[in-house]
């Protein structure tokens, strides 16, 4: 750690609490997925993975204040605290700072939100939410082309593991929509197999479009 | 005045958080739905089914107040 | 059987059994019908011979609001959209509210063994329009609402007697006509609130009752359309007039589907407490069973019904119900499981698919009873099918799978002893059908065949041109 003087303390600070939240951020994403999955984890109730999620975000929360906090207060660039609210406003590299300040806004209205979730309604609740999605990538542009030392070495690496688990998470949220649907007789007067109605095979509901047609003829 | 919990099963999609925080109340059938006591939520519980009602990711779950 | 076109238009002469007198008009105490015009085939009454047979439209004015409830108490009318809820509670429900309340007339008719409202609005249109600004009057609303099926030419029909009785200027609340799509559940209660406030027509969960807060929030009176034609004639003709009819507990007339042994469907009026079996003709061909309620309703055995009457108090004891008026009578020659399974395909493709033990249930319950419908069937779907239908009771936000259920457990009762013929390859029914997959000699089997009860609505054909 040669490089950090007591000029430049706040300035790594800033840098490396940026990059514990992103790997955060990360996974509170590919658990938020997981939770409307209705994964598990091993070994855990599925109350702790909806409790890690919450966790983790609300730890992400402090890294992420000590993120902003340290990089206004540090004297080696000039970044003025609105700018980190209001997005584009930064006199120092105002496009990548602008971009950190939207996934700022983003995340504080989700976890906003998600706090008072009791009290504003599942509709209001579910529609915020979903801007977790935009903030992520968002996040994600604004890390990238501040920090030079996320695209080369162990960083680069760190950061292509959070991508990718967090894009697998997105492909299984969007592929895994199909549950099993109760089967067909083979021909209309064979009978069924009693055993796939007793598994779990079942259908969420809103999940699948009304096109079941049990009706038939009378045998 | 007792309060009992309810459940929205439009809102409901299976979770089964609620049954493993308030077993005293709340139970799953075969198909992973909550079949929820009648039974008034007793002082010990009250915590409890708060919790249940906030941590449900459907929001489905409600504490109904009945004179 | 099940194109609704072949149903025979009512007004047509029914059995002296039904408590009729001559045509004396329908003021004439005791007359029979009220609500259908007279004559066969029935005349679509347009404005002009409504106001004829009946009157004026008697609004009561001013502080004559209290009057007409009181009438409507005194009459004991209750709903027959299937509830039979006393019409005067609700009423008086709807108006202690803060806001002002909203008037609807439910004519959406989902069942669709059910025809009575399609023809009570084709052919009486006018006495559930007065019907509708009476109850509006009473309840000091100042919006209506009229909902039915889109289908044929209903909406048109209704249109033109909207747009006579604007002419006249007889209309003192508007009436906006929303139309819902030809669905089990459309008529159902929070179903027809989200459809008129412009989402699906799908039921919801709302803790609060319709009519306390329904549309737009406003306390809202949900009537059938055969209630307010009743109500439009009390308020002509009096309490006493509509108790001259019908027994002292369950006053009044009905209207009925019902469904003949002979394959026939008749809409036709009854007095209340009139013999089932002289209402269903059961003397005339060998019969089976009997189904009270439409498709959430109950079945009784024949011999059973034989001794029944048209009241709920007489029908309670046998588990049943009057429901919205339908009645069938189930051949003896047609196989009670199967034509119950074939409902109950139907039933459970119609649910709304919000619910989770209500989609994971009903097509659980119907392929069941599909399988026991079949010739040696396995046994235990008969265990499995009453674990499920334990389980889906009251755990929808309609009721849809408690109704499905009562006549899924009535079937199971009625006919138990059909249930243990099929497990020995054997169906009471049908004694000289050609073998199907029962195969081996002696086994009788039905043949295959299009089903008793209908499970397509349609929209009524009538004849005759109402303009």
């Amino acid at each position: 750690m040669n490089g950090i003087t007591q000029a430049t303390a706040l300035w790594y600070a800033s840098r490396a609490t940026g990059v514990v939240t992103m790997v955060l951020l990360s996974a509170v994403v590919v658990l938020g997925v997981l939770v409307n999955r209705q994964g598990r984890l091993p070994g855990l109730p599925r109350f702790a993975v909806t409790g890690l999620h919450r966790s983790i975000s609300l730890l992400a929360v402090v890294f992420l204040a000590v993120h902003v906090l340290t990089a206004v207060a540090d004297k080696y660039v000039t970044i003025q605290l609105v700018a980190a609210i209001v997005p584009f406003t930064s006199s120092y590299l105002p496009m990548q700072i602008g971009l950190g300040a939207v996934a700022l806004d983003l995340i504080a209205a989700v976890i906003v939100t998600s706090l008072i979730r009791a009290r504003i309604g599942r509709r209001v609740w579910r529609a915020v939410h979903w801007l977790a999605y935009a903030a992520y990538p968002v996040a994600l542009v604004h890390s990238v082309t501040s920090a030079n030392d996320l695209r080369s070495g162990w960083l680069l690496a760190l950061t292509a593991g959070c991508v990718l688990g967090v894009a697998a998470a997105v492909c299984y949220r969007l592929t895994a929509g199909r549950r099993q649907a109760l089967p067909a007789a083979a021909a209309p007067t064979a009978s069924r197999d009693l055993d796939p109605y007793l598994t779990a095979a079942r259908r969420r509901p809103h999940a699948e479009p009304d096109t079941r047609t049990r009706e038939g003829t009378l045998l | 005045m007792s309060v009992r919990l309810k459940v929205n099963p439009i809102a409901c999609t299976g979770h089964g958080l609620c049954a493993e925080l308030l077993p005293e109340r709340v139970r799953l059938d075969e198909w992973g739905y909550p079949i929820v006591s009648a039974e008034p939520i007793t002082p010990g519980l009250q915590r409890l089914a708060r919790r249940a009602v906030t941590d449900c990711p459907a929001l489905a779950l409600l504490l109904q107040r009945e004179r | 059987m099940t194109d609704s076109a072949t149903m025979a238009l009512p007004g047509m002469a029914p059995p002296a059994s039904d408590a009729s007198l001559a045509h004396a008009g329908p003021a004439a105490v005791g007359a029979m019908p009220r609500l259908l015009p007279p004559g066969a085939p029935a005349m679509p009454q347009d404005l002009h011979r409504h106001l004829r047979s009946h009157g004026a439209l008697p609004y009561r004015g001013g502080g004559g609001r209290p009057g007409l409830i009181a009438e409507i108490a005194a009459a004991g009318l209750t709903g027959r959209g299937g509830a039979a809820f006393p019409v005067a509670r609700k009423m008086t429900a709807v108006t202690e509210g803060r806001r002002r309340p909203v008037v609807v007339g439910n004519g959406a008719e989902g069942e669709p063994a059910s025809a009575k409202d399609k023809h009570l609005l084709w052919l009486s249109p006018h006495l559930v329009l007065d019907g509708l600004q009476l109850a509006a009057e009473a309840a000091g609303a100042r919006r209506a609402y009229l909902y039915v099926h889109a289908g044929g030419h209903l909406p048109e029909r209704l249109r033109h007697a909207l747009a006579e009785r604007s002419a006249a200027g007889l209309d003192r609340v508007a009436v906006s006509l929303v139309s819902g799509p030809q669905r089990f559940l459309a008529g159902e209660e929070s179903a027809l609130v989200n459809r008129i406030e412009g989402g699906p027509a799908l039921p919801t969960f709302r803790p609060p009752r319709t009519f306390e807060r329904g549309i737009g929030g406003a306390p809202t009176l949900v009537q059938n359309v055969e209630t307010l034609a009743h109500v439009a004639l009390i308020a002509r003709h009096g309490a006493a007039w509509f108790r001259a009819v019908g027994t002292p507990a369950e006053p009044g007339s009905m209207l009925i589907t019902r469904h003949l042994a002979d394959g026939t469907t008749e809409v036709a009026e009854a007095a209340i407490g009139a013999p089932l079996a002289a209402l269903l003709r059961l003397g005339s061909a060998p019969v089976s069973a009997v189904l009270t309620g439409g498709y959430h309703g109950t079945w009784i055995r024949a011999a059973d019904a034989r001794g029944l009457a048209l009241t709920n108090a007489s029908l309670r004891p046998a588990g049943a119900a009057l429901g919205a008026g339908v009645l069938a009578a189930l051949p003896a020659e047609r196989c009670g499981i199967a034509e119950t399974a074939h409902v109950v395909r139907y039933l459970a493709a119609q649910a709304a698919g919000q619910c989770g033990p209500c989609l994971a249930g009903l097509p659980r319950i119907a392929d069941a009873l599909t399988e026991l419908s079949r010739p040696n069937p396995d046994p235990r779907w008969l265990t499995h099918l009453q674990r499920w239908a334990g389980l889906v009771v009251g755990r929808g936000a309609c009721h849809h799978p408690d109704g499905t259920v009562r006549f899924v457990r009535s079937a199971l009762t009625v006919f138990s002893d059909e249930i243990a013929a099929h497990r020995r390859g054997r169906c009471t029914a049908g004694t000289a059908g050609t073998a199907g997959t029962a195969g081996g000699p002696g086994t009788a089997w039905p043949r295959a065949r299009e089903p008793f009860l209908p499970t397509a609505a349609g929209v009524p054909g009538f004849a005759q041109d109402w303009r």
